[in-house]
């Protein structure tokens, strides 16, 4: 009988192998796709088993995680409460995460490829494993300065580094403590998160990048001019016709400007002037004068319609397609269907700033592992050169007589020459204007390029115009990077 | 003497150092739970992991004395393995919304399995006197694969009604019914097996056997069929027939016996798939795991695996209890979440030792009988071990049967600790010098009253 015990012994070998194959298939070839099936708890639980690793501001942890006694075993708190939400986001069991949380998940919660080497003596040594940190760019004074600045207006507020394209500061308000979304008491993040909701000043939403992005009013004008000087049939002191109000052709409708009266002596305005008293008759007939292509192509050089993460996705702005000249005229003001994000707003502060090199945004300065080892680091990158360097000293020129002697005396600094410009961007009836305010400062050694959103008046109301609401918050924010 | 000179080894102090191993293992592992989920040693760490070690090394004392040639390699790995179990049946316990305490349970039955093996090892000095009992042991065998289906005790425990209830407990009588159910099939197919093998007519090629011989076997696979449609067990229906196909397979050496018995289960699971909705919703898991709207265990057992990878979460670091039936039917993707696909492995390859073992002492016995119930009885651990992980792991449709040792189940741990008795006490037959019971028997002449056992032995080989 030993001869079939053999065979049967054969038939017993393939069964097992049978098992290991199987098995082997399961755990390590399908791993990776079961564990990201959607409605995994395991995965979900497992990234809190682990330190999470820290966001950082500065030296200083803006999103870190506590040891609990739970099952959830790490507890993420953001000491600095509401302040770095729109940047860091939340970390929530229920509601997944946002922000730099979700964007820097595989690295913060320590699966990311890049951490294998590290993962593997982890394995190996038996340590606990240890998510990686991120270092943000925000400038943490930039940051206090301009979330305290904006106050509890609805708005946002956006620095950048020009010479980079770092952000310094993202803030936007009204906005919401993460703590009470990552909290582990379940039903109390449900009604937190329920209220957020159902708030109608959508807390949950980041105004500076993905807000219901209002038209931009006067800022746009930068476009205008840079479109212009590119063209090379204009120069700062190219007499545009100003006169009160502005026919709109073909049409019996007016574009009047924000004050009663003409733009200059005999409705006639230079380029610089028009720009620094705000002048909307002069723009929107120079805008009629370029044609809509050259106004759009500017455009979409400066990022408009143009996608862009940093890491967090960013709405993009939008220069509307096929207009006839009314509407020309009126998305030359930056009025019409003409919609701009506070960070493109910047961004086009920052290209100027620049001497016409329009730098990628970008949030994470650094990422380094549980023995602080960088595992990576952001690098500047050139996002796209919309305008040349002289252009880019008239526009600088042109900018600071706005603040000298125009609309935005209020950003004035003393002892530091501050570029800017002004918008105050009107809804019609019913509603205040959005205002709005660019610059950059020092004019002569730019270091920092910020824009200002103030929705629906802010404080103000019915009186705002950019130069009085949103100039004097970007006005503190550059004084906090300066170091003033 | 020359004679003890010429003593093969009996490999008891091999037992004891690799039984040392196995029980360090099982209380590294007990003391890796405590640290890892409260963070200190267990409080009954030095009472139950005593405990657990004085059980162990009371067997191989038993053993020493009863058995002496007894395989050394059998007692360690189930020790490792049932230890094991109790670890991971008492993480499951700690983790949060578990139901019961399933571990103190377990760790009775453990005794009690032990117990029974103890006692198997004494009353039974030579596996050939059970074949004095053939047929009492087959009906009752077959009685107690059908007490499920009485009423009043029967219980349809998860849809498969291979339960039955006294009192409080409740029994798997199909774990006692696989072991007499595999004495009496080896018993017959030695009385039988020259008519089996030798008689009948070829037909399209395939030598048949007789109708009359035939008999038993369709016997048993009524029997299996049975169980299939009225227990809605297909795991149980099919390590009886598998069992009863491998036996039949060995003792005739005719392979037309694996072409019929296969053919035959075929057939039946066929049409038992047509017929039963319970079957057709296993069926339909097996081949899509995460199909909408029905069962999602299998999908959560393999999510759990996944999740250990290759070296798993570590114990006490996963969450094996998201799994329905963690500790019972889902207990391999528990251990393979925490201890990895090297843990599994580990596991497996420990079972392949218990199987290779029980095949080796079948080869080594010196009668047909020994043979025979050597191998079914490691034919039925391989076919229940494959059975169990093949079915959570998608290579067969999920079956309810127990992972011997591991799960957490009285019938189960008793039955496989008898199991491992009798290949124990079929090993030590195997193993022991001829010349030694003549020695001992000499020796005991001199001395003592002549027992009746030593000429029964002797009868018994003639």
């Amino acid at each position: 009988m030993n001869a079939p015990i053999r065979r049967l012994g054969m038939v017993i070998a393939a069964m097992f192998c049978a098992l290991l194959i199987s098995t082997t298939l399961i755990q390590f070839v399908q791993a990776r796709s079961l564990d990201d099936r959607p409605g995994n708890r395991r995965t979900l639980l497992a990234s809190y088993s682990k330190e999470r690793g820290s966001i950082l501001v500065g030296g200083t942890a803006v999103a870190v995680s506590k040891r609990t006694d739970d099952q959830f075993k790490w507890l993420r708190t953001y000491p600095q409460g509401s302040l770095y939400a729109d940047v860091t986001g939340y970390f929530s069991f229920t509601y997944g995460s946002t922000g730099i949380e979700r964007s820097y998940d595989n690295l913060l919660n320590g699966s990311s490829d890049k951490l294998f080497y590290r993962r593997l003596t982890e394995i190996l040594t038996g340590q606990s494993a240890q998510g990686a940190s991120v270092q943000l760019t925000i400038n943490a004074k930039a940051q206090e300065a301009a979330a305290k600045a904006l106050g509890n207006q609805r708005g946002a507020v956006v620095a950048l580094d020009p010479k980079t394209g770092a952000i310094l500061a993202m803030v936007t308000s009204p906005t919401y403590n993460p703590n009470l979304l990552a909290s582990h008491n379940l039903d109390k993040v449900q009604s937190s998160y329920t209220a957020l909701l159902k708030d109608p000043a959508q807390p949950l939403l980041n105004r500076a990048i993905n807000g219901n992005l209002s038209p931009p009013g006067s800022t746009f004008k930068l476009i205008d001019a840079a479109a212009a000087l590119e063209s090379g049939k204009y120069t700062e002191n190219s007499e545009l016709p100003g006169p009160a109000r502005l026919r709109l052709p073909g049409t019996d409708n007016y574009l009047p400007n924000d004050w009663p009266g003409n733009c200059g002596p005999g409705g006639k305005v230079t380029l610089k002037r028009a720009l620094t008293i705000s002048c909307n008759t002069a723009y929107a007939s120079l805008g009629m004068e370029l044609g809509q292509d050259a106004v759009r192509s500017m455009a979409t050089k400066f990022g408009f319609g143009q996608p862009l993460s940093i890491p967090m996705s960013v709405t993009p702005s939008v220069f509307p397609g096929s207009l006839n000249k009314p509407e020309l005229a009126q998305s030359s003001i930056g009025q019409f269907d003409v919609r701009a994000s506070p960070l493109q707003m910047a961004m086009v502060s920052a290209t100027i700033a620049n001497g016409g090199k329009e730098m990628t945004p970008y949030l994470v300065q650094s990422v380094r592992d549980g023995n602080l080892d960088v595992i990576e680091s952001t690098d500047p990158k050139t996002f796209s050169t919309p305008i040349s360097k002289s252009t880019a000293d008239s526009l600088t020129d042109m900018m600071e007589s706005v603040v000298t002697q125009g609309t935005a005396t209020t950003a004035a600094i003393p002892g530091i020459k501050v570029a800017g410009k002004t918008g105050t961007a009107q809804h019609g009836k019913g509603r205040n204007a959005d205002v709005w305010f660019t610059a950059f400062a020092p004019a002569d050694n730019p270091t920092v390029a910020v824009a200002v959103l103030v929705e629906n008046g802010g404080t103000v109301g019915q009186e705002a115009t950019g130069g009085l609401v949103a100039a004097p918050i970007a006005k503190q924010v550059m004084e906090a990077v300066i170091g003033k | 003497m020359a004679l003890s000179l010429a003593r093969p080894r009996t490999r008891r102090n091999t037992e004891l150092v690799l039984l040392i191993i196995a029980i360090a293992i099982v209380l590294v592992a007990y003391a890796n739970v405590g640290l890892a989920i409260e963070d200190s040693l267990p409080v009954d760490f030095y009472t139950v992991g005593g405990g657990f070690a004085v059980v162990a090394f009371a067997f191989h004392l038993v053993l020493r004395w009863k058995a002496a040639y007894a395989d050394p390699v059998l007692l360690p790995i189930v020790t490792l393995l049932n230890g094991l179990g109790l670890v991971m049946i008492h993480r499951i316990d700690l983790a949060p919304g578990a139901l019961d305490d399933a571990a103190p349970k377990q760790l009775m039955w453990t005794v009690v399995g032990v117990a029974a093996a103890v006692a198997l090892i004494f009353l039974v000095p030579d596996h050939r006197r059970l074949r004095r009992y053939t047929f009492s042991f087959g009906l009752a065998g077959f009685v107690l694969l059908l007490t499920p289906l009485l009423p009043v005790i029967g219980r349809n425990i998860n849809g498969s009604r291979v339960w039955i209830g006294l009192g409080g407990f409740s029994f798997q009588p199909s774990e006692v019914a696989k072991i007499l159910i595999a004495i009496f099939f080896a018993s017959y197919l030695v009385q039988t097996r020259d008519a089996l093998s030798l008689v009948g007519r070829r037909v399209l090629g395939l030598p048949l056997p007789r109708a009359r011989d035939m008999g038993p076997i369709l016997i048993a696979w009524i029997a299996s069929l049975g169980v299939l449609v009225f227990e809605s067990d297909l795991g149980t229906s099919l390590l009886f027939f598998g069992l009863f196909v491998g036996m039949l397979y060995v003792a005739t050496e005719r392979r037309s016996w694996i072409i019929i018995g296969l053919g035959l289960f075929l057939v039946g699971t066929y049409v038992a798939s047509i017929l039963f909705a319970h079957f057709q919703e296993r069926v339909t898991l097996w081949l899509n795991p995460f199909a909408p709207g029905m069962s999602d265990q299998i999908a959560k057992g393999l999510m759990g695996m996944a999740a250990g990878g290759l070296f798993g979460t570590g114990l006490g670091q996963g969450h094996p209890e998201l799994t329905y039936y963690a500790n019972s039917d889902f207990i391999i993707p528990s251990f393979g979440e925490e201890l990895g696909l090297v843990g599994l492995f580990a596991i497996l390859a420990l079972y392949g030792l218990i199987v290779e073992r029980g095949l080796r002492a079948a080869l080594a016995s010196r009668d047909g009988f020994g043979k025979l119930l050597a191998t079914g009885l490691a034919f039925s651990m391989a076919l229940q071990v494959f059975v169990v992980v093949g079915g959570v792991t998608r290579v067969i449709p999920l079956t309810g049967l127990t992972t011997p040792f591991l799960s957490a189940g009285g019938s189960s741990l008793l039955a496989n600790w008898v199991i491992i008795a009798l290949l124990l006490r079929i090993s030590d037959q195997a193993r022991r010098p001829a010349t030694d019971t003549r020695a001992e028997r000499l020796a005991s002449e001199d001395t003592q009253v002549v027992t009746t056992r030593a000429p029964h032995a002797q009868r018994g080989r003639a």
